[in-house]
């Protein structure tokens, strides 16, 4: 299946029945799929007058306590990002779906990773987090699709599908989970009619009073604490004899491993670490490897964003080197091969 | 002692934060008293705007979301989408509904949302400090219009009602005010035909109420109702723009 289509349907599968979404390249074929599909099962597909829309329609129908999701790429997150920052405000749950192309401003539409910075810390005004998946394969976005709808149920928060415009449009085999089961959340809070049953609810993010909204985002925090403590995902490979480590998520893990793989074949004992989840990040993983490690190389399809969060999880204990391609450019094995060659090539 | 005025059941205790002379509590009441006689409060969910009334959720007793600034016709598009046997109401202000929030507002519209619109025109942000709305009038003066409104180079006000009244899926686009009892009467039953419209599935419903800003009008409770019947009233005209029932019997 391709991608965006594998991604479409596993959130149909994981019961979502609500999308609201605004044709936009290269996420198209989830709308395409959603709108084909939700009619016959009784959901509801809606192509909104406009991302801002989307992501409003998504905090109203998530309000009312249904799994609700958008999808879009790049220019149109920046879009959403005042109702991301609602929808954390609100603690409401909800999948968000950024298949990223190239930018800044209307940029490109091949693939890109220059939204790590927005999808990790400004995806809207206010403190706040979203849980971020960067799945690398079509079977990962379909399974992560899953736990993102159920983790964003558990927390009360906006989850994110980080993916890109290569694995959008990649086709690759997938077998969708056959029991699946929600979690149970509780959903009390939803503003679903009262039905004279209850005192009225009310789903909101404004606080006036300074102390009162402080609190309510230092509670926040904590739950970010628990999401941190509980969720994080990765996949560390050849670390535990590794001189030097390439870091990379998303399409990107792919390349890097086929150039760790070239690289252990010349003899250079190279590990790779490929995070999950960006958002939490594994932190813990790359401060253990780095004890053991010479060095860093971080590859991404941007100026370098993640290289961030792997410099703070090292903490200067080694060094850490980035290559990246931008615009939509993806990096080559060979390329990748000789940044690895590079980093380690006092040790030859 | 027989009780003979009562608070309606869909307005909470809680006390309303607006400025005397303030013409929000009437409407309120109005919604209110629609949502009560139609028995519809355990499942009506509100909308609130950013503006004046955003504390709208506080002031109705039925479950309520606090949308962010002229988006309440979308969350309400999610809520009616997701909960198909309820009633959704939005109520917002002129900066909300014919600013920041017109795309909203003309496509909830043209897709014949299943959803009520209350639509509170006061020609002024009221919340903000008084600044220039999308329905200021000509000449007016306001904190960002400090000479007066000049259509020159500030353009011209929007009349809602007029405009969404060629869109096919308006089941009812209708002005109203409150400055008297008649008026009173008729901004009630205009907006419990509102309601009735939804249960009814009929589409997208707009009762507008031509409202009073005394505070930042900077005249009396008393003035600002004369200021709204002398120059409100002959720039938005009161009346039903669109029925589909009406067109209906007109066949």
């Amino acid at each position: 299946m391709k991608g965006n289509e594998a991604l479409a349907e596993a959130a149909i599968r994981a019961g979502c029945r609500h999308f609201f979404g605004y044709p936009i390249t290269p996420q198209t074929e989830v709308s395409a799929y959603m709108a084909k599909r939700m009619p016959k099962i009784g959901g509801t597909y809606l192509q909104a007058e406009s991302e801002i829309a989307a992501i409003n329609m998504v905090l109203g129908a998530a309000s009312a306590g249904v799994r609700a999701m958008t999808s879009s790429s790049s220019p149109g997150i920046s879009l959403k990002s005042e109702g991301i920052s609602y929808i954390a405000g609100s603690d409401l749950p909800c999948l968000i779906i950024n298949v990223m192309r190239g930018g800044p401003g209307l940029g490109g539409i091949q693939p890109s990773q220059a939204d790590y910075w927005q999808a990790t810390r400004a995806s809207g005004h206010g403190d706040f987090q979203n849980i971020v998946f960067a799945p690398s394969t079509v079977q990962e976005m379909v399974d992560l699709t899953f736990q993102a709808f159920d983790l964003a149920d558990k927390y009360r928060m906006p989850a994110m599908m980080l993916a890109d415009g290569m694995l959008g449009q990649m086709m690759e085999p997938v077998s969708f989970p056959e029991d699946y089961t929600p979690i149970q959340a509780d959903k009390s809070w939803a503003t679903n009619g009262h039905q004279n049953k209850r005192p009225h609810n009310i789903v909101n993010s404004l606080y006036l009073q300074a102390d009162e909204l402080e609190q309510l985002v230092v509670d926040r925090f904590a739950r970010y604490e628990q999401v941190k403590q509980n969720e994080v995902l990765v996949e560390c490979e050849n670390t535990e004899d590794a001189d030097y480590i390439v870091v990379a998520y998303g399409a990107t893990a792919r390349i890097a491993k086929a150039a760790v793989k070239a690289a252990r074949e010349k003899g250079l004992k190279i590990g790779c670490i490929r995070p999950i989840t960006v958002w939490p990040f594994p932190t813990e993983e790359i401060a253990a490897a780095a004890e053991g490690c010479k060095g860093f190389l971080c590859v991404e399809m941007s100026m370098g964003q993640m290289v961030d969060d792997v410099r703070l999880a090292v903490n200067g204990k080694v060094p850490v080197s980035f290559f990246g391609r931008t615009g939509g450019v993806i990096p080559t094995p060979a390329e990748v091969l000789g940044e690895i060659e590079k980093m380690a090539g006092g040790d030859r | 002692m027989a009780i003979v005025f009562e608070k309606p059941k869909a307005l909470t205790d809680a006390v309303l934060h607006y400025c005397p002379g303030c013409t929000h509590g009437i409407i309120h009441r109005l919604v209110a008293e629609a949502i009560d006689e139609l028995g519809i409060e355990g499942r009506t969910i509100g909308v609130a705007p950013v503006g004046c009334a955003v504390m709208a959720y506080n002031y109705f007793a039925c479950d309520m979301v606090e949308a962010a600034h002229g988006r309440a016709p979308a969350v309400a598009t999610g809520l009616r989408r997701a909960l198909p046997d309820s009633v959704v109401f939005t109520y917002q202000g002129d900066g909300d509904l014919a600013a920041i929030g017109t795309a909203e507002t003309v496509h909830a519209a043209t897709r014949g949302e299943n959803i009520t619109v209350i639509f509170v025109n006061n020609c002024i942000y009221g919340m903000t400090g008084g600044q220039m709305a999308p329905t200021t009038l000509p000449g007016q003066i306001t904190q960002t219009t400090p000479y007066g409104r000049d259509t020159a180079t500030a353009g011209f006000p929007i009349r809602m009602c007029e405009m969404l009244s060629t869109l096919d899926g308006v089941a009812l686009a209708q002005r109203v005010t409150v400055d008297s009892v008649p008026h009173v009467k008729e901004a009630k039953k205009a907006i419990q035909k509102a309601f009735q419209n939804q249960l009814d599935h009929k589409g997208f419903s707009i009762v507008e109420v031509l409202s009073t800003c005394p505070t930042n009008w900077g005249l009396t409770p008393i003035e600002a109702m004369q200021w709204l019947r002398d120059n409100m009233i002959p720039y938005y005209p009161l009346g039903v723009y669109k029925d589909k029932d009406a067109q209906k019997e007109e066949k």
